[in-house]
């Protein structure tokens, strides 16, 4: 039997290790996997490239991992974000790596590595900086830079529904990176505010086919991070 | 500005509206048309600012800011949605800046500054795919400055992209052949514009005439 419900948050992340990949889903705190995150700090895995669109607000969920001093590299495409300051002073202190990736170019990057695309040209970044040493290739007359799939070890994601086979349905726009992420790694933990009993989810609204998902956990109520930040408060409590 | 661009919004069509003022444009949909917002975040079907009460943390923005969503919305993820706008699926869309060239250059994501946190999110992709590129800006940043000139000296989000700029003082097209003032804001004059601007305005009855 297939069942990839799990009960205990130190057992979703129990198998992150030092110095893995992970992908983080979220476009700031909508889809954002806060209790997986604050698991990850609690579990203690250091030297992680992180890839996620933002860079968290305060000092909770992702801003709490970066500063804890998890994080050694951010792979995102804005790491400015209202009430994100942890980041910032790392970065000016020489403490944490960036890889700064256009939003859309990420997303690409993310669904290629999942696909089994290794590589693939884009118009994004012409002309600019940020395609300054990548190669290039005209195609119909036009400019397009060469990009690279990514893929993680492991992608931490939140989602609305879930059942035991890991089919995942989200809420409005916190569905983002999401999908693209859970394909992307080798191992996919899920936070969902529900499990579902299989067969409840109708195939045709099913967003992230179970394949993509390697453990489910249930967090009924998550945390509301715009309300954390906004009373100061630190992870860990 | 948000208002005077949204009159400038053909009906049907799909629109991208980037961070910042440009957020405010879905706030003024003209009577008798109907336009389809797309946020980049994976939602087409943007509708107005909620009220406090109805607020839904996980429909946000590009901003970040809760919004709403229109009948006959749809939500989908951040592969699809740059595959729309990479794809040349928009027809407008409307972003920031921090500087635009009289060639339509823009530069609206880094300072280039040594100290500076770049920060991309999806402009490079809108600029490399959306048909037409309007700005809404400052005419001049906080100290003064013209941040329309003859050349960028931020880093470059795109290169001849830019179509359209609405300021507080002006609405300004970018043609092949320069700058031309398609609109002058209330009060203001020709030269008061020229001289806070950092590259030759032309007005389009001169050249017409």
């Amino acid at each position: 039997m297939i069942n990839k419900q799990i009960n205990s948050l130190s057992e979703a992340v129990a198998d992150i290790f030092d110095g893995a990949t992970i992908m983080i889903g979220g476009f700031g705190e909508a889809g954002s996997p806060v209790e997986l995150i604050h698991a990850l700090i609690d579990h203690g895995a250091k030297n992680l490239t992180v890839v996620s669109n933002n860079t968290g607000s305060g000092y909770v969920g992702l801003a709490a991992l970066i500063a804890n001093k998890q994080v050694k590299k951010m792979i995102c495409s804005f790491p400015r974000t209202a009430n994100s300051t942890v980041f910032a002073e790392l970065y000016s202190a020489g403490e944490i790596e960036l890889e700064l990736v256009p939003q859309g170019t990420l997303a690409e990057r993310i669904r290629s590595g999942g696909a089994g695309i290794p590589a693939f040209y884009t118009p994004a970044s012409v002309n600019t900086p940020l395609a300054e040493g990548k190669e290039s290739r005209i195609f119909d007359g036009k400019e397009f830079v060469l990009e690279y799939g990514i893929k993680a070890d492991f992608s931490l994601v939140k989602c609305e529904n879930a059942d035991r086979y890991g089919n995942l349905v989200y809420h409005a726009t916190a569905r983002n990176f999401n999908p693209i992420m859970c394909a992307a790694a080798r191992e996919t933990i899920v936070q969902a505010k529900s499990i579902v009993n299989a067969g409840e989810i109708d195939p045709e609204t099913v967003i992230t086919p179970g394949i993509y998902v390697k453990k489910v956990i249930e967090i009924n109520h998550p945390v509301n991070e715009s309300e954390l930040v906004a009373d100061k408060k630190r992870y860990p409590w | 500005m948000a208002k005077k661009t949204a009159l400038d919004i053909p009906d049907g069509s799909y629109v991208n509206l980037g961070i910042g003022i440009p957020e405010m444009v879905a706030d003024f949909v003209p009577e008798g048309r109907e336009l389809i917002y797309q946020t980049e975040n994976g939602l087409l079907g943007m509708g107005k600012v909620p009220e406090k009460e109805n607020e839904d943390r996980e429909l946000v923005n590009a901003g970040k800011k809760c919004v709403t969503t229109i009948p006959g919305a749809s939500y989908f993820h951040h592969a699809d949605s740059f595959a729309m706008i990479r794809g040349g699926h928009i027809d407008i869309c409307v972003l920031g800046a921090m500087q635009v060239s009289k060639d339509g250059d823009l530069a609206n994501w880094s300072t280039g500054a040594k100290n500076a946190i770049p920060a991309v999110g999806g402009a490079m992709d809108l600029v490399a795919g959306v048909k037409r590129i309007f700005v809404i800006t400052q005419h001049v940043t906080k100290h003064g400055d013209p941040k329309i000139m003859e050349k960028c000296t931020f880093p470059l989000t795109g290169k001849k992209v830019v179509e359209r700029i609405y300021t507080n003082l002006a609405i300004i097209d970018i043609k092949e052949n320069g700058l031309f003032v398609r609109e002058l804001g209330p009060g203001v004059d020709f030269n008061y514009l020229q001289k806070r601007t950092g590259t030759k305005l032309n007005l389009y009855s001169e050249t017409m005439a």
